[in-house]
C-alpha cells in the first residue's frame, strides 16, 4: 500500500464513519455481518487453535531434554505462546484469508455490477452502509474468536501432551496455573482490536475501488489478504513493542 | 426540469465532453444517443454525481447540484430513479427486499405501507407475485422491471436509465421502452435515457440530443432525426440495414 493508497484508504474509513442514514438498518447489518465473522469462523478457529496447542506441546516437549528443567514448564510456555502470540496472530491470519477475501469480492463484485453505484444515487453512503457494519462486526467478534481460541489452544496442548505421555495431566495442570500474569491478556486482547479493524477495513478498501471485471476482483481479493497479512504481522510487532 | 450547462469532463489527456449544454424537459422522454465512446454515459454520471465535471453545471429544477457535497446531495438524489445498464439488483435480496430498501432507508411507512407499494410498483411493472424470488431466477428483462420498480419506489421526479434495452431481445426491449414513456407521462418525470438503439430513438425519442467525440452534434425529435443532413448523424441513424431500407419511407 503506497501513500496514495494510504491516503485513499484514510479517506474511505472516515467516509465510513459518518452518521448512519437509519440506525436501526444499520445494526442489522452489523448483527448479520457478526454472525458471519464470529459464528461463521468458530468451527475452523477450534480446530486450529486444538491442533496448534497439541503441536505445541509436543514440540516443547521435545525440546526439553535437560532434567533440570521440569516438565510444569511446558504448559507455562504453550500458554504465554497462545495467549500473547499464536491465538491473536494465527487466528488473525486465518481469519484474514477467510473473512477478507470474502469481504473483499463482495465488495468488489457490488462494485463492477453497479450495486455499489446504485446505492449513491439513492442518496445512501455506501462506503458506511457496507464498511462500518463490517469492523465494528470485526472489532468485536475477532476478539472473543481469540478469547475462544487461547482456551481451545491450551485445552489442546492438555490433550496433546497427556494422550502422548509427553507431560502428565498433573504437571501440565501446574505449569498452567504458575506464574500466570493477567496483563499478557489485555495484550492479546489489544492485538485481537487491531487485527480485527485490519482483517475488515483494508479487504472492504481493497474491493470498493476495484475498477474492471472478474479478473480485477480476484486479484483485489488476492490483494486484500497479503495486505491484510503483512499489515497483521507489522501491527503485531507494534503492539508487542509498546506493550510488553 | 434538468439543465446542463457547459459539461467538460476528462479523464487523463482524454477529454470525453467538450462542453455539452441541453435542457431535459418533464413529461417526455429524453434521450441522449450516440456511437461507442461518445460520452453518453459519461454525459449521465456527470448528471447524476456518479462523476465530477471538470467545468459546468447541472440545475435540477434550478438547483445546483455539481457544487454540492455529498450529505446536501442528498436530498435531490432522494428524488431521482435509476436504471442501470446490467439492472444492479442487490444480490443477496429479494425481488421486494430491492424495492423496499430505498422505501426503508428514507420512510418512516409501516411494514404493511411499504408492502403495498412493493406491490404497486410490481404491478405497474407486470411482476405480481414475483416478490420472494433472487436476482439470480430472474431473466434480464424481469430484471430491468425490476430496476425500474426500485426506481420508481420513492415516486422520483428525475428517471435516468443507462442502456434499458442492452442484452435485451427487440420484443423485450419494446416493452421496456413503453414502460418508460408510460411512467414518465403518467407521473410528469423527467426522463433521461441513454441509448445507441434506433428502436428506442424511434420509439420513444420526444427529445434527442445527438453526441459525436463529446460534442453536441445535433438536438431534436424522432420526427426530425431522420430528415437532417448532419452527416455524422447519418452515419448513426442509418448504421442499420433496417434503418437503411427503412430510410425513404420515413
Amino acid at each position: 500500500m503506497n501513500f496514495t493508497n494510504f491516503g485513499k484508504y484514510i479517506l474511505l474509513l472516515k467516509a465510513a464513519f459518518r452518521r448512519p442514514e437509519k440506525t436501526k438498518i444499520y445494526l442489522k447489518a452489523i448483527f448479520q455481518q457478526m454472525d458471519f465473522i464470529g459464528i461463521g469462523s468458530l468451527g475452523l478457529i477450534s480446530i486450529i487453535s486444538t491442533f496448534i496447542g497439541a503441536v505445541m506441546t509436543l514440540q516443547i516437549a521435545f525440546q526439553l531434554v535437560s532434567d533440570l528443567i521440569p516438565k510444569t514448564i511446558i504448559g507455562s510456555v504453550n500458554r504465554d505462546s497462545s495467549i500473547l502470540e499464536l491465538s491473536p496472530t494465527i487466528s488473525a491470519i486465518v481469519l484474514a484469508g477467510k473473512i477478507g477475501s470474502a469481504i473483499s469480492s463482495e465488495i468488489g463484485t457490488m462494485r463492477v455490477t453497479e450495486q455499489i453505484d446504485a446505492l449513491e444515487i439513492m442518496g445512501i453512503n455506501a462506503p458506511g452502509y457496507l464498511i462500518l457494519p463490517k469492523i465494528l462486526a470485526g472489532i468485536t467478534m475477532v476478539p472473543v474468536l481469540v478469547i475462544i481460541s487461547m482456551v481451545l489452544s491450551i485445552g489442546g496442548g492438555y490433550l496433546g501432551g497427556t494422550l502422548s505421555g509427553a507431560v502428565s495431566a498433573a504437571e501440565y495442570m501446574q505449569g498452567i496455573t504458575t506464574d500466570f500474569n493477567p496483563y499478557t491478556i489485555v495484550v492479546a486482547l489489544v492485538k485481537a482490536f487491531v487485527f480485527g479493524f485490519i482483517i475488515t477495513s483494508v479487504p472492504a478498501y481493497e474491493g470498493f475501488y476495484v475498477k474492471g471485471g472478474a479478473l480485477e476482483v480476484a486479484q483485489a481479493s488476492t490483494r486484500a489478504v497479503v495486505v491484510s497479512c503483512i499489515s497483521i504481522l507489522a501491527c503485531d510487532y507494534i503492539v508487542t513493542q509498546l506493550l510488553l | 426540469m434538468i439543465e446542463i450547462k457547459d459539461i467538460h469532463k476528462s479523464f487523463g489527456d482524454n477529454e470525453v465532453l467538450k462542453g455539452i449544454s441541453g435542457t431535459f424537459k418533464e413529461g417526455v422522454t429524453n434521450l441522449i444517443i450516440g456511437g461507442s465512446g461518445s460520452g453518453k454515459t459519461t454525459l449521465l454520471k456527470c448528471m447524476i454525481g456518479l462523476h465530477q465535471p471538470e467545468e459546468g453545471s447541472v440545475l435540477y429544477d434550478g438547483r445546483e447540484f455539481t457544487q454540492l457535497n455529498f450529505e446536501e446531495r442528498i436530498e435531490i438524489r432522494k428524488e431521482i430513479g435509476m436504471l442501470f445498464q446490467g439492472s444492479a439488483l442487490f444480490d443477496s435480496m429479494t425481488v421486494e427486499e430491492n424495492i423496499m430498501f430505498p422505501l426503508n432507508m428514507f420512510t418512516e411507512q409501516t411494514r404493511e405501507e411499504k408492502l403495498d407499494r412493493v406491490n404497486f410498483c410490481l404491478e405497474r411493472v407486470n411482476l405480481e407475485g414475483k416478490n420472494k424470488l433472487y436476482p439470480a431466477e430472474l431473466s434480464g428483462g424481469m430484471k430491468k422491471r425490476v430496476g425500474i420498480a426500485r426506481a420508481i419506489a420513492m415516486n422520483p421526479k428525475y428517471l435516468f436509465c443507462d442502456e434499458p434495452n442492452s442484452g435485451l431481445d427487440p420484443k423485450t426491449s419494446i416493452v421496456i421502452d413503453e414502460l418508460i414513456k408510460e411512467l414518465t407521462e403518467e407521473y410528469n418525470t423527467t426522463t433521461i435515457v441513454v441509448t445507441h438503439d434506433m428502436n428506442s430513438v424511434m420509439g420513444i425519442g420526444d427529445y434527442i440530443i445527438f453526441l459525436h467525440e463529446g460534442k453536441k452534434f445535433w438536438e431534436g425529435s424522432n420526427k426530425e432525426i431522420s430528415k437532417t443532413d448532419i452527416e455524422e448523424l447519418n452515419d448513426f441513424v442509418f448504421a442499420s440495414r433496417f434503418m437503411k431500407a427503412a430510410k425513404g419511407k420515413l
